[in-house]
């Protein structure tokens, strides 16, 4: 099976951990992740503004490219790509007087009406793989490993484009769990990481990501799994700093879904980009006798 | 029943901010659900729920100094819980874009440290400077 797919800018650069292992995990599952052909940045947030369109402009210009390329679908791994990207499509297919505001500045592009269906990779797992399917590829069960599931802002909310109801994480659970691995629950895993506040107000940031991280260590959990860059930089890449400055106790490394699926999978281990995780994720693995010392 | 009555220049302010987040605000009926839910509330002077209040009264100058907007990291957390379906979130961007919109900015990109530059993902610049500068 050929799946169309949006990279976005990150996946390209500072997260291959998320993007590599994607592709190659798939194609184990006999899905050949297509990337766009032309793509441009999905502007990573929403605008929130009635009369704010122009930042529509490049999340519809990457659906049209999609539209284009034969895609009635187009799936995404990063979760804040999926959600600029199915709010976008939204309002292109449900809000009449934005839509033609915005098709008739795009004049050079054909009109757009909110066509393709924005999928995250996650929801794919589940409605279509299916976990009995992963559970049988699975070549390294992850076993003896207690992952807590990170949904995040932008995997949930708005309700409208969440790939799961508010408050429930069945659909990590449940990969987790055919990867092998033990899902623990923690009640921050729909809680804000501080997000962009990590550039304007650091500050503010280190407290969100702290307290995510302390729950996370008081749930059990060895790591946390996720699926945002942000996110992960935050949680993970950022925590020695936290540690440092004394907001965090206990170390908890953060892995994207994807890198664990590859790992899972049997895909070399050099391959899954761990050296752009923190070093207690690496660590951590080879505690478990996930990857050689 | 109490009528709220405000002053024309309150009211160009509120039509303005009620044009640009699609909110009314005198939906609230103050249950303070979207405080209670906010991640951030710690580091905001002002809860969410007093934010609306000081729309509905047109207390502009409160409105305008309150660091509240600048906290909110639009994680949409009271947006779902509002029983009274008011998007918070949309509010807040509002009342950003009416100072960033006269390009004072929170963040200068210029000025970023050249390691910030080097070791933040593209996601955070882009997603901060959308929301942070104008």
């Amino acid at each position: 099976m050929k799946v169309l797919y949006y990279p976005g800018c990150t996946l390209k650069t500072k997260a291959r951990n998320l993007g590599d292992t994607a592709v190659e995990s798939l194609a184990l599952l006999d899905i050949e992740l297509e990337e766009l052909s032309r793509w441009n940045c999905c502007g990573a947030v929403h605008s929130l503004a009635d009369d704010d369109l122009i930042h529509l402009v490049a999340p519809v210009r990457v659906l049209i490219r999609a539209l284009e390329q034969g895609g009635g679908r187009l799936v995404t791994i990063c979760s804040m790509c999926y959600n600029t990207l199915a709010r976008a499509n939204r309002v292109m297919r449900d809000d009449p007087e934005k839509r033609k505001t915005i098709n008739l500045f795009m004049d050079e592009e054909p009109d757009y009406q909110g066509e393709v269906e924005v999928v995250h990779l996650l929801s794919m797992f589940r409605d279509e793989v299916g976990w009995d399917l992963l559970r049988e590829r699975i070549k390294i069960p992850l076993k003896g490993l207690k992952i807590a599931p990170y949904y995040g802002c932008t995997l949930q909310r708005p309700r409208e484009v969440g790939i799961e109801p508010v408050g429930r994480f069945d659909l990590m659970k449940h990969f987790i769990e055919a990867l092998g691995a033990e899902a623990v629950s923690m009640t921050s895993a729909d809680r804000c990481c501080g997000s962009y506040q990590i550039l304007g107000n650091p500050e503010v940031a280190k407290d969100a990501s702290s307290i995510i991280l302390a729950d996370a260590g008081k749930s059990g959990a060895d790591a946390l799994v996720l699926s945002c860059p942000l996110c992960e930089f935050n949680l993970d890449r950022n925590q020695g700093v936290l540690f440092e400055e004394g907001r965090i106790s206990k170390v908890v490394p953060a892995f994207y879904f994807t890198q664990l699926l590859a790992l899972a999978l049997g895909v070399d281990p050099r391959r899954c980009h761990l050296e752009l995780n923190s070093e207690a994720s690496i660590g951590l693995l080879r505690d478990k006798g996930i990857i050689a010392s | 029943m109490t009528r709220i009555s405000v002053k024309a220049g309150q009211r160009v302010f509120l039509d303005r901010l009620a044009k640009m987040s699609g909110q009314n605000v005198q939906q609230c009926f103050q249950c303070g659900i979207c405080s209670g839910s906010c991640p951030m509330l710690e580091n905001m002077d002002t809860h969410p729920r007093k934010i609306i209040r000081m729309a509905q009264f047109g207390m502009i100058e409160e409105l305008e100094q309150a660091n509240t907007f600048w906290i909110c990291a639009s994680c949409h957390a009271c947006n779902v819980m509002c029983p009274r379906g008011v998007d918070l979130p949309r509010l807040m961007e509002a009342l950003r874009l009416m100072t960033l919109r006269k390009n004072q900015n929170k963040v200068e990109p210029s000025r970023l440290p050249g390691e910030m530059i080097k070791e933040y993902p593209q996601i955070a610049m882009v997603s901060g400077f959308r929301k942070l500068t104008g």
